[in-house]
């Protein structure tokens, strides 16, 4: 059964440089939760720790409510699967999953079935006897999985274990992690840096950016109400427009861009007169049929590509600010042409006022 | 340093560090360091009957040196032994070069296979037998003189044995496999497509081999040139069954002093040896420009 | 250009015929004179064909000892340099420490140092500050010194390419250091072990240099066949030789039949 991780106050440190800093965040029992951030950003250190391949230079980590600080990765109930699965070449498939009994010294004969069992689980009928080295790239992420699993962890730690898998495999073996995962109720922490492998495969989200721990949110809620900047930045795209605050209204504040004045949301609470960057999805944006004035602007479409289930148009203001529109193929939307000029706005609720800039996609 | 501890032991394991420290301890300790010293140390106490040793006479002395820098024949010896490890290696060299290059770069599958094996099978005969074969193909009835004989050019046997000559061409036989393999290895590692991008932009192999080839091959050449000339220097062997009189070695030398049980000279003159080894080998670091992690065998 | 290049091939075809030769005749004389009933080793005068001299050789008592000594050194050395060489490796390759290439230096400067004079070292060790003879067990020593710098080499050169992922999947999934090595690391290393247990075997079985400086009274076969060879020359002699040659033979038919059959397997 899964256990409960608490990440309290963690810290680590190489030399000079900090690799995570005060990492503070509860994962529940039987949770699926993915660490999701750029290269570098720490997420693979944090595994490691959880794991046991290194202590933290600060903080405590506890699994199942028992500090693990000093109990090294062979007594902790955690199991990992590598990025590079690190499965054993000169052992055969079934030797590799029941590699974990075997060093418990659990009888053969149990040995054997708890194997077979696993073998039905992840779907290897008949792998059994065949070297690890000859099995299709998918094939040995199930027998990394199964291996992780025969040993009953509490945890499974995953290392972007779908990096190296063609595009087909990646979103057929998502399903079957997701799948696994209830079936066994096994607690999964999940790194990558692939958005949409986190959003579609958890319970929640931990966003990092370089070392630090950004927002830990459901998936709906990472993507419309980020937190920071980063997550604003780093999940899904977004209309990206620095400006300053000039008035506050309740939860929303007015920002003045070269693009002209908006409205949004201001869930930092910053105050008039301060710098921010605004954040509006693509597809929240959308043609202005009616007179309402708010968060209004006209622009001219610069392109538009169609890509099937909907249409990207891109805009540019008169001031040669560059915006994004998503707009989907229903019919409700007559056609544009490319080179018109036309007025489209965007919802106070559906924007984000946050401090710190964030990278344009345009 | 703490931390390096703690690494150690999370990844070994106590009984794996144990067993590493142990191990090593007793090979540096034990096998390499304390007998060297103890050399050393003999080669700096006078030669004493036992009742003498560790009493007033007992006193730390450059003396066996002395008598090594004194003795002319000693000396003689000594700078003739090194020309002629010279000549061993320059030889072996030239010999050797032309088959590592073949073997590394011209030579194609199977013969490679085959050309090796070529190569390593006499050197699972032992040297000694070996050097025999030399031995008996130079000796005055032997096979040379014989064939010498038999075609005419000569008419009394030639006395091969006199001089360095069959020493120097016995060890040439005897260590060709030390100068053969470093020198491959690192031509090896040579991209094929430089050679013919030069032969394509028509330079001469002579020109190839001077600016591409052997500037890539210098750490082998380093390495192979020095195993060459310790094993030339250092052997008692080939001395021991080509040589005559007139080509003693110094290792004989050192020999001797060991058969008459003066084991302070003998200590010291091993001494003398192995600087001028180290000397040598630091020498051919320099003049190759090379690093001391080039050993491969 | 067509002409210049078959003289090319010509002129190497040449030189390694002469390469050749050089390296195989000596072996071939060698051969052909144990069979020649002739007192003293010569091809000619051929006075009958024989094998009087292998009868000769294996009525030599002090040939048989020696040779006895020869294994029980040989494999001596092996037990104890393997196991060194193991430690080296490891210590060279999984630990990271300033002075490194330091350490390196010194565990290799047994091969660079001529062994008269690590027979020499050794034997003045023992003899006089351990009270222990020349004789076979400082001749191990001596040849371990640097036998066991050749072993770490090898095995160092397999090591390297470990993929040390493997040892941290089998911790996480439970293993103590001891099970992680013996089920994981040695297995992989299996290869160059066996392979710098054969190296031991025939460095130390053929050693004369060191072995001869440091074995005192005793004699290995090495040690006794220079003995031999300096005093009186028997075409018994030639008859161990031919012994070898064909040992040598054998092992290089016995080694290419094997590799051949590795091919066949992987392809």
């Amino acid at each position: 059964m899964g256990q409960d991780v608490e990440i309290s106050g963690v810290s680590m440190r190489f030399n000079e440089v900090y690799a995570v800093r005060d990492i503070n965040v509860h994962i529940q029992a039987g949770e699926f939760f993915s660490f999701l951030g750029p290269s570098g950003c720490g997420k693979t250190t944090l595994l490691r720790l959880v794991s046991g391949f290194m202590d933290p230079s600060e903080g405590q980590i506890k699994i199942g409510g028992k500090d693990m600080c000093k109990i090294g990765s062979n007594n902790r109930p955690t199991a990992m699967i590598f990025q590079n699965l690190a499965l054993f070449p000169l052992m055969t498939v079934a030797q590799n999953i029941g590699f974990g009994l075997e060093v418990r010294h659990v009888a053969k004969a149990k040995r054997e079935k708890k194997v077979e069992e696993l073998i039905e689980l992840v779907d290897l009928y008949g792998t059994g006897d065949r070297m690890v080295s000859e099995l299709s790239g998918g094939q040995k992420q199930r027998v990394a999985i199964a291996r992780a699993l025969a040993v009953n962890p509490a945890v499974l730690l995953l290392d972007e274990p779908l990096s190296a898998l063609d595009l087909r495999l990646r979103n057929h073996m998502r399903a079957e992690l997701r799948n696994i995962q209830r079936r066994t109720d096994v607690t999964f922490i999940y790194i990558t840096h692939d958005q949409t492998e986190a959003l579609t495969m958890s319970d929640r989200v931990g966003v990092m950016s370089i070392g630090k721990l950004e927002q830990v949110a459901k998936p709906d809620i990472i993507y419309n109400t980020p937190k920071t900047a980063f997550v604003a930045s780093f999940v899904g795209e977004s209309n990206i427009v620095d400006g300053d605050i000039i008035r506050i209204d309740g939860d929303y504040a007015l920002l003045k861009t070269a693009a002209g004045s908006f409205f949004g949301k201001n869930p930092q609470h910053m105050d008039k007169g301060e710098t921010a960057t605004i954040f509006i999805r693509p597809e929240t944006v959308f043609l202005a049929t009616d007179s309402h004035a708010e968060n209004r602007l006209t622009c001219r479409t610069k392109t538009i590509s169609f890509e099937g289930a909907y249409a990207v148009v891109t805009l540019a203001t008169e001031q040669g600010q560059i915006f994004t529109m998503r707009l989907n193929n229903d019919g409700s939307v007559p056609r544009i042409e490319e080179g018109e000029t036309i007025k489209v706005r965007f919802n106070r609720e559906n924007a984000f006022l946050l401090k710190d800039g964030g990278t344009s996609i345009a | 340093m703490r931390d390096f501890w703690n690494t150690a032991l999370k990844d070994l394991g106590k009984i794996g560090v144990a067993y590493i420290l142990i191990t090593v301890g007793v090979w540096v300790v034990f096998m390499i360091l304390i007998p060297q010293l103890i050399m050393f140390d003999y080669s700096l106490r006078p030669m004493l009957p036992l009742r003498d040793i560790g009493g007033p006479k007992d006193v730390w002395t450059l003396k066996n040196y002395m008598v090594f820098f004194t003795n002319r024949l000693h000396m003689a010896i000594f700078f003739k032994t090194i020309w002629s490890s010279l000549i061993v290696t320059v030889t072996a060299l030239t010999i050797c070069y032309p088959i590592a290059f073949y073997l590394a770069k011209v030579a194609r599958g199977a013969k490679i296979g085959l050309l090796m094996l070529g190569l390593i099978i006499p050197y699972w005969i032992n040297e000694l037998l070996r050097l025999f074969a030399w031995q008996i193909i130079l000796a005055d009835m032997g096979i040379l003189n014989q064939f010498l004989i038999f075609l005419g050019i000569i008419a009394d046997p030639i006395n091969f044995r006199m001089g360095n000559g069959a020493v120097i061409l016995g060890m040439t036989y005897a260590y060709i496999l030390f100068m053969v393999f470093p020198i491959y290895n690192v031509m090896e590692s040579l991209d094929r497509n430089q050679l013919d991008a030069a032969r394509d932009l028509g330079a001469s192999w002579l020109r190839i081999h001077y600016k591409i080839v052997m500037p890539h091959a210098k750490p082998g050449i380093a390495v192979g040139c020095t195993m060459t000339f310790m094993l030339a220097a250092g052997t008692v062997a080939a001395p021991q069954l080509l040589g005559s009189p007139s080509s003693f070695w110094f290792t004989q030398v050192i020999n001797t002093n060991f058969e008459c049980a003066n084991w302070n000279l003998g200590a010291a003159y091993a001494t003398v040896l192995m600087l001028l080894c180290v000397v040598f080998m630091f020498m051919m670091l320099k003049l190759f420009k090379v690093g001391l992690k080039e050993l491969t065998q | 250009m067509k002409s210049s290049k078959s003289i090319f091939r010509i002129i190497i075809g040449l030189y390694l015929t002469l390469f050749f030769a050089y390296m195989f005749l000596p072996l071939i004389f060698m051969t052909i004179i144990a069979f020649n009933a002739n007192d003293i080793p010569q091809i000619t005068p051929w006075k009958g064909f024989t094998l009087m001299w292998f009868g000769e050789l294996a009525k030599d008592e002090q040939m048989w000892s020696a040779l006895w000594n020869s294994f029980l050194v040989a494999f001596s050395v092996v037990a104890i340099s393997v196991p060194i060489g193991l430690g080296g490796a490891l210590l060279l390759t999984r630990l990271q420490f300033k002075a490194r290439n330091f350490v390196y230096g010194v565990l290799v400067s047994p091969i660079l140092t001529p062994g008269i004079i690590l027979g020499i070292s050794t034997f003045l060790f023992w003899d006089s500050y351990m009270d222990i003879p020349g004789g076979l067990w400082t001749a191990i020593l001596g040849q371990s010194t640097f036998i066991s710098s050749y072993c770490m080499l090898l095995i160092m050169s397999r090591a390297q390419r470990f993929d040390l992922t493997q040892e941290e999947a089998a911790f996480d999934l439970g293993a103590t250091h001891g099970q992680v090595f013996w089920k994981i690391t040695l297995p992989f290393l299996r290869p160059a072990l066996i392979s710098s247990m054969a190296l031991a075997f025939m460095q130390s079985f053929d050693n004369y240099n060191t072995t001869l400086f440091a074995i005192g009274v005793e004699q290995t076969l090495p040690i006794y066949i220079g003995t031999k060879l300096r005093s009186f020359i028997s075409p018994a002699m030639n008859a161990l030789a031919v012994v070898f040659i064909l040992l040598t033979v054998l092992g290089a038919i016995i080694y290419e039949y094997r590799r051949r059959r590795e091919m066949i397997k992987a392809a």
